[in-house]
């Protein structure tokens, strides 16, 4: 039979980023299981609209695990309990009747809060913008079958490309360290042959950046990898560290 | 009938001679100039993103605005099952001429033979520039690329990278753009939303595009941008269903503002009904997910043959599993020999609401039919299932809490794409000099149905290969045009007049939330002007579409104020876009007397059930221009000649 459940929410309200915030309460009766986590939200944004209220503000777009735009800090985990999941994909069995969720932004330096639980991540795009890239204009490429790519060096540089940006791990980490999502994007791009031509400016540029933009380092605690939505693996940090260490010797 | 004339500009010659024909002779824009020209792209999908990578370049200077926190977030990304292109990899016999027939005849003869053949031509680089770019797409042993097959053609030539394609192509492009931006070339602006075109005045008298205004979604700012040319890649408009594939934030605003303006909205009757989504759940839901195309490789469809079985199937007396093979009606497969599971999308769509309605429909609302795995876990084993369809397998069962390896999917069909959209030429131009339109925002290239894995082809096409090219023959002209200035009186007016729009609508305060308006608006535009419209239908859909539009502007609500951040006015502004858009799909349904692709009308069907064109009559794309506040609009037509394919009609079953 399908789970009805009753809730208690405690939920971050904040107007902007110097403001000060604290946490609201609010009880949502009659949710059933096969809703949403933000479809959940969105019942209670209209009871606050209904009310003449201002909703919650949320970042979210896809709802399907893949744009990386939702986030959302459940009861001390980025993303909630359910693993492999984006907040958007978790669901609300996963919750129990009388629960009290704990919902809040994700809380880290790099990442002021916009407003409530939306935060400011530029700060990757920033990242991404210092060396995340092959150096190739449009046209005059090869055929795409003129470099042979083995089958498992093309399987593993997927696997670290399928981050999808959202900064669970940066949430997730003690020290706010964004090495995961930095090393997904060196990994991929170091895996494949295309990306090997400037692979050491572009660790240096990245590793450069993160730090110059309040990120704090790594201490290997693998929490990242816990919460990470699409499972990066911290194989890829170590893949990292390997390549700053020998752009940095060739120096 | 009409008073103006649409001229597509398609290059003479023969049809593969045409795109190599206008790049002789095209005017290009050299260096120096370049970098004296501002190009403003709207939206960073695949379409926007590798338009404004390409454009920045090349020199140009470059403005690009998205409205989510990162170009990465646009809905291209969702894309899941893969992108065509006529490589001939698989040495299966393909080939350009083949990928240009399948996509006009999975289109249903109401796309441009011209524009549709440029498509295939540049598919083949569109792949060599991705792979370039180290999108790591799905590769065999020997270290080649792989294919997988979808629907609409007897070829495997769609590229894929897992069931996440549309992200890696994405990336791609976001990482070229993001080089650019890192270089100066192209300025970003993140969270801010074009809310009108501004057109400025030549010494001539002719208006042209010279700016938008947009507002920044934080602080709630209304801002002006200007340039000398305008790209509007926005995606469609499908949101107008409420429940579709599509992002929560994807809205047609860009293209109702631009039309508004002067240019024409095209066939906005053709949207696409996806087959294979997960089907509807409860009043709450928000989306709806689909399930990639690519599933339909090795899924098998089918309902049950006995009434009685589906009947107690609904109630839950009995599980799939327990229906014999020989009870299974599969049904695509028996109406369809020669494409079975992989006819076109529209073909499936239909199938499956025609064995719904007769009441064969599975789950407990009896609106589902069965994907079924069995079959390719037994000959191909559990783990190479996993490794084609494993990411799409694991969103089914988090969402569903089945498992599909052991249980068939439950699917219906949902609304995924529309192929109608701005009215452009040849260039991508729209009727507005200096405002083009690329991606899923024009109509060019898809007639009344697009094919599988043909999105992703497009939009890059568009933004990588041909819009790069074709802006050039306009801007040659411009080069002598100084930066224009926003403090001009167009942009003050355009300006105000956005102001006197939003003040209006936070002034209703009305007792309707924005959300409760659009969902009443998209269970008017699946009902009515959904999979099967007939001229009653879509009378219907008229006439609760403008008591809808009266109880938005009479009794919406919104919170907050105008300064800040205002999420309920964000979603207000494009939900009284919606309601535009619906109107427009009503009328251009209501005239379009026939069936073809993804419009089906109830009264113009062939004795089997399959969608029967009228050529004589109908083969035209028809345009809308707008005439005013409150006017019908007026009904432009660009006839569609046929000089190089002869049209028949379409055949998936031998």
């Amino acid at each position: 039979m399908e789970k009805v459940i009753n809730i208690t929410l405690k939920v971050w309200r904040q107007r902007g980023p110097k403001a000060k915030g604290s946490f609201e309460t609010y009880r949502l009766d009659g949710i059933s299981g096969d809703t949403s986590f933000l479809e959940m939200l969105d019942i209670l944004n209209e009871r606050l609209v209904g009310g003449g209220l201002e909703p919650v503000a949320f970042d979210n777009d896809c709802r399907e695990g893949i744009c990386g735009m939702c986030s959302l800090y459940i009861n001390g985990h980025p993303h909630g309990p359910d693993s492999l999941v984006t907040t958007c994909q978790l669901h609300m069995r996963h919750f129990n009747d009388g629960d009290t969720i704990t919902v809040e932004p994700w809380r880290s330096a790099a990442f002021p809060v916009i407003r409530d639980l939306m935060v400011d991540r530029y700060a990757f795009d920033k990242i991404i913008q210092a060396g995340g890239y092959v150096s190739v204009n449009t046209g005059g490429v090869p055929d795409a079958n003129a470099i042979l790519i083995s089958k498992d060096k093309s399987d593993e540089a997927m696997d670290a490309a399928s981050c999808i940006g959202c900064g669970a791990c940066v949430a997730a980490c003690k020290n706010g360290s964004a090495m995961l999502f930095v090393s997904a994007k060196v990994s991929q791009l170091s895996l494949l042959p295309q990306g090997q031509v400037e692979a050491s400016r572009r660790v240096k540029a990245m590793i450069s950046k993160m730090d110059e933009l309040g990120f704090g380092s790594c201490t290997n605690t693998r929490a990242c990898e816990q919460e990470c939505p699409k499972g990066v693996s911290i194989s890829h940090i170590a893949r990292l560290n390997r390549e700053f260490l020998k752009a940095k010797l060739s120096e | 009938m009409s008073t103006v004339k649409l001229d597509a500009k398609i290059p003479s010659g023969n049809l593969a001679d045409k795109w190599s024909n206008y790049k002789a002779h095209q005017k290009l824009v050299n260096p120096a100039n370049k970098r004296r020209l501002d190009i403003i792209v709207v939206g960073t999908g695949l379409a926007g993103a590798s338009a404004a990578a390409s454009l920045g370049e090349l020199g140009f200077n470059v403005l690009n605005f998205c409205i989510q926190d990162s170009p990465r977030r646009a809905h291209s990304i969702a894309a899941q099952g893969g992108i065509n292109a006529a490589k001939n990899y698989q040495n299966d016999g393909d080939s350009v001429y083949r990928l240009f027939y399948d996509t006009i005849k999975g289109g249903d003869y109401r796309a441009r033979e011209a524009n549709v053949y440029r498509l295939a031509e540049v598919s083949v680089d569109i792949i060599d520039q991705c792979v370039a770019q180290g999108v790591p797409f799905a590769r065999e042993y020997g270290g080649l690329l792989d294919n997988r097959s979808f629907g609409g053609a007897q070829v495997s030539r769609t590229f894929y990278a897992k069931g996440q394609t549309g992200q890696q192509l994405l990336l791609g492009a976001y990482s070229a753009l993001s080089r650019q931006i890192g270089r100066g070339s192209v300025r970003l602006f993140p969270r801010h939303e074009m809310l009108d075109l501004v057109l400025v005045k030549d010494g001539d008298g002719t208006e042209r595009a010279r700016g938008i205004i947009a507002r920044n979604l934080v602080t709630g700012a209304l801002e002006r941008f200007s340039a000398h040319a305008v790209v509007i890649a926005t995606g469609g408009y499908g949101n107008a269903y409420f429940l579709s594939t599509n992002a929560m934030n994807s809205n047609g605003s860009a293209a109702i503002q631009i039309y508004k303006k002067g240019a024409l909205f095209a066939n906005p009757a053709y949207a696409q009904i996806h087959p294979t989504c997960i089907p509807v759940h409860g009043e709450f839901q928000s989306k709806l997910t689909l399930m990639s195309e690519s599933l339909r490789n090795d899924g098998r469809i089918w309902v049950p043959k006995k009434k009685e079985d589906a009947e107690a199937i609904r109630a839950g007396r009995l599980q799939p599993t327990d229906i014999a093979e020989e009870d299974r009606d599969y049904y695509l497969e028996r109406r369809y020999p020669a494409f079975g599971n992989l006819v076109p999308r529209d073909v499936a769509s239909r199938a499956a609401k025609e064995r719904c309605d007769a009441g064969f429909g599975v789950a407990s609302s009896g609106l589902a039919v069965y994907l079924d795995f069995s079959d390719a876990v037994r000959r191909l084993g559990e783990a190479t299932v996993e490794a084609r369809y494993g990411n799409l397998f694991q969103m089914y069962e988090k969402i569903t809490d089945q498992n599909p390896y052991k249980t068939p999917m439950m699917i219906y069909p949902a609304i995924h794409y529309t192929m109608g959209g701005i009215w452009v030429d040849y260039e991508l131009m729209t009727t507005i000099p200096g405002c083009f339109a690329i991606g899923e925002a024009n109509f060019s290239d898809h007639g009344a149905n697009r094919l599988g894995a043909s999105a992703l082809m497009q939009g890059l096409a568009d933004g990588y290969f041909v819009l790069p090219y074709t802006i050039q023959n306009y801007l040659s002209d411009q080069i002598r045009v100084p930066r224009f200035s926003t403090d001009l009186p167009e942009f003050r007016d355009a300006e105000a007049a956005v102001r006197d729009k939003i003040t209006t609508l936070m002034n209703i305060r009305g007792k309707r939330s924005v959300d409760s308006i659009h969902k009443e608006l998209g269970h008017v535009m699946w009902e009515y002007v959904g999979m099967g419209r007939t001229a009653v239908s879509l009378e219907a859909a008229l006439g609760r579409i403008s008591e809808i539009r009266d109880s938005f502007w009479g009794d919406v609500y919104i919170p907050g104020d105008l300064g800040g951040m205002n999420v309920e006015l964000e979603k207000a502004l494009r939900v009284a876009d919606f309601i535009e858009v619906g109107r427009l799909m009503a009328l251009d349904g209501l005239n379009r007397n026939e069936s073809c692709g993804g419009h089906f009308r109830e009264e113009y069907q062939t004795d089997e059930g399959e969608a029967l064109r009228d050529d004589l009559n109908y083969s035209y794309a028809s345009c809308w221009r707008y005439r005013g506040e409150g006017l019908e609009p007026e009904r432009v037509i660009e006839p569609l000649d046929y000089e190089f394919i002869v049209r028949q009609q379409r055949n998936y079953k031998s």
